[in-house]
């Protein structure tokens, strides 16, 4: 594979392979693994969105879980105490986050690196309590529990895509629909004139300016944009897995899943994060429950991961070791790979080095 | 009056806390660029072992500089095993090696300590004194005695020694520095280890002692809160932490005291402050300014 043709020709095959057993996936799995797929796909759509705002225009947000929470909670109230459908809530979330992005996106645009990942950081702890404030659902808290049947697939859905009794392979289907048509407008974006300019501003905001992009616009669609994606992700979260949930830990928690998806997967690579958020959500998996299975040997080791405590701490050291040794993510990594076994020319877009600098 | 005089008290003690974790959090910054996500999560394993040491029958004082010179030890070696092979790397990797930090301790403590709220000794008498139908409490005293020893002895060390020169130097240039002789990995050693130490001291009198107040979450909104403080004030500024730090507890606890439509939602008031500070002064009350060439 010497040329850049042979390469895309290998890309499309791999594309279309990933894509057959993505769509077989739930009729081969159970509904436990169907549902973990269908996780990592929505945690991999908020972390593409997150990409776009991080590693093509330099901008760190670890508050995207606030955006999360309002796609999730506005298509959770809207089914629950209005009695919609649930595909038509995505088109009051999807544009409502990217308004509030809008809103959020403005204020960003005179803080910048540090300072701006500590405001977003703010946005993150807000939203629990904002929730706790105006939302009062199951016995006056903020949780939105829903049953099967408000979520079940409309009479429409032939019932290969969602057989008797299979919800979770509805919820998967229409969350994989959704990363397929996100995952597609990402490469769009990044290929258009606007990406290009998002690349520009990230690199050298005042060198953008000079050469005729408008740097605030640039800034704020991108903040904009990932909010979508983020509110679209917290949408396909209810479907899955049936509640809307705002806690302090969670919140964070779960932005700081999509920064790490972004970073493990491939920062400033198109398809890194969707491989990001599939690790993040499978090693954790894999850490509470097989690990303490392959240490059984050695007891005191066994006890100690048995300890549903324990896992974070392990995901939190292979999280540590992964970027010691692949510090531009698994994608990043493989690119490397290929450009050294083939010497093709994969200079595409390198990974952002500065995003920080204040 | 009297009521707003005792809140205000009760925010500058919070304050405090505040400003004396923040005060850790610059003191990294400035010497590695780096933010640290773990700090809270480093002060809380730090107030473990002070829970652990008065617990094996040591007086609480002796608990807490054996606490802190184990959590210099720590944080050294934690500069030097975890965050020395990615110093170049770009500052997305590091703050992913921070939060990967955060999760391992926050999990190694619960693992360790076990997840039931621990009991800290007093480390001085409760005593609530009254001038005037004020009431001061000892731990707004204490609290805020510690945090003018700390910058009185931060500031003669920084800016009065030579060892604290070559914090300032490694600092502001690396390789101009380690071309003069100054030793900057040990430099960045010895910064980590000392706002490791920093932050315990601040662990350690932040949790009330009143109760079995002590768990695996006591640290996560004290680090937030700090973090405010810390871009209230300037990143790279410590009067800036002390200054952010007080604005910020006295905000909570005036906010928490007289606006009851926010009496749930007291975050509002410290970011929303921050976020008009930083449209304002986007370097933070005392940072000081970059200016970019093109």
């Amino acid at each position: 594979m010497r040329s850049r043709r042979q390469l895309q020709v290998l890309a499309l095959a791999t594309a279309v392979v990933v894509l057959a057993f993505l769509i077989v996936l739930p009729h081969q799995y159970g509904s436990t693994n169907t549902t973990r797929w269908a996780q990592a796909l929505y945690i991999g759509v908020a972390a593409m969105g997150l990409n776009l705002l991080t590693g093509y225009n330099g901008q760190v947000s670890i508050g995207h879980g606030a955006f999360f929470g309002l796609g999730a909670y506005t298509s959770a109230l809207l089914v629950n105490q209005h009695g919609w459908q649930f595909l038509p809530t995505l088109l009051v979330a999807g544009p409502l986050c990217f308004l509030v992005g809008v809103a959020v996106g403005f204020p960003a645009l005179r803080v910048k690196g540090l300072y701006l990942a500590l405001v977003t950081l703010g946005l993150a702890v807000l939203f629990p309590d904002l929730t706790k404030h105006y939302v009062h659902v199951t016995g006056g808290t903020n949780l939105v529990a829903m049953t099967g049947s408000e979520l079940a697939p409309p009479a429409w859905v032939p019932t290969s895509v969602s057989a008797i009794g299979r919800d979770d392979q509805w919820a998967y289907y229409v969350t994989l629909a959704i990363a397929i048509g996100l995952f597609l407008a990402a490469m769009f974006i990044i290929r258009s004139r606007f990406g290009r300019a998002l690349i520009a501003v990230r690199d050298h905001e005042a060198a953008a300016a000079t050469v005729g992009i408008n740097t605030s616009f640039v800034k704020v669609s991108a903040f904009a944009i990932s909010a979508l994606y983020a509110g679209l992700a917290g949408s396909c979260s209810v479907l899955v897995d049936h509640l809307a949930n705002a806690d302090k830990v969670q919140t964070f928690q779960i932005s700081i899943e999509f920064l790490v998806a972004v970073v493990i997967g491939g920062t400033a690579t198109v398809v890194g994060p969707l491989v990001g958020g599939w690790l993040v959500v499978f090693l954790q998996h894999w850490i509470s429950d097989s690990l303490p299975k392959h240490v059984g040997s050695i007891s005191v080791l066994k006890r100690t991961l048995a300890n549903p405590a324990a896992s974070p701490a392990i995901f939190g050291i292979i999280l540590i070791l992964f970027v010691f040794v692949l510090p531009d993510g698994l994608v990043g990594g493989v690119r490397r790979l290929v450009s050294r076994i083939g010497r093709g020319d994969v200079n595409d877009i390198q990974p952002s080095t500065t995003p920080l600098t204040t | 009056m009297s009521l707003f005089l005792t809140q205000l008290m009760n925010g500058i003690g919070n304050g405090a806390v505040y400003a004396s974790l923040a005060l850790a959090l610059v003191l990294i910054f400035r010497t590695t660029g780096i933010l640290n996500f773990s700090q809270g999560e480093m002060a809380l394993y730090s107030t473990y072992l002070v829970w652990y040491f008065s617990n094996r029958g040591l007086p609480v004082w002796v608990a807490i500089l054996l606490s802190m010179t184990l959590s210099f030890i720590g944080g050294a070696a934690i500069e030097r095993i975890v965050i020395r092979p990615v110093e170049r790397a770009s500052p997305l990797v590091l703050v992913i090696v921070t939060i990967g930090m955060f999760l391992a301790i926050n999990s190694i403590v619960q693992v360790q300590f076990g997840a039931d709220a621990k009991h800290l000794t007093r480390a001085y008498p409760a005593h609530v004194w009254r001038p005037g139908n004020v009431q001061i409490s000892a731990d707004t005293l204490v609290l805020v005695g510690i945090l003018i020893l700390e910058c009185l002895f931060l500031y003669l060390l920084l800016q009065r020694t030579k060892l604290g020169l070559g914090v300032r130097a490694a600092a502001s240039n690396p390789e101009s520095s380690r071309l003069l002789g100054v030793p900057v990995g040990r430099t960045l050693m010895f910064g980590w280890g000392l706002a490791a130490a920093l932050g315990a001291l601040a662990g350690s009198l932040a949790i009330p002692a009143s109760q079995p107040a002590l768990s695996a979450a006591s640290m996560q909104s004290i680090l937030v809160f700090s973090f405010a403080a810390a871009a209230l004030g300037g990143f790279d500024s410590t009067i800036g932490a002390v200054v952010g730090g007080m604005i910020v507890g006295v905000a909570q606890t005036l906010t928490t005291q007289y606006i009851k439509a926010l009496s749930d939602i007291v975050l509002v008031v410290p970011f929303g402050l921050i976020l008009v500070v930083l449209m304002v002064r986007p370097q933070g009350l005392f940072g000081s300014r970059h200016v970019e060439r093109v």
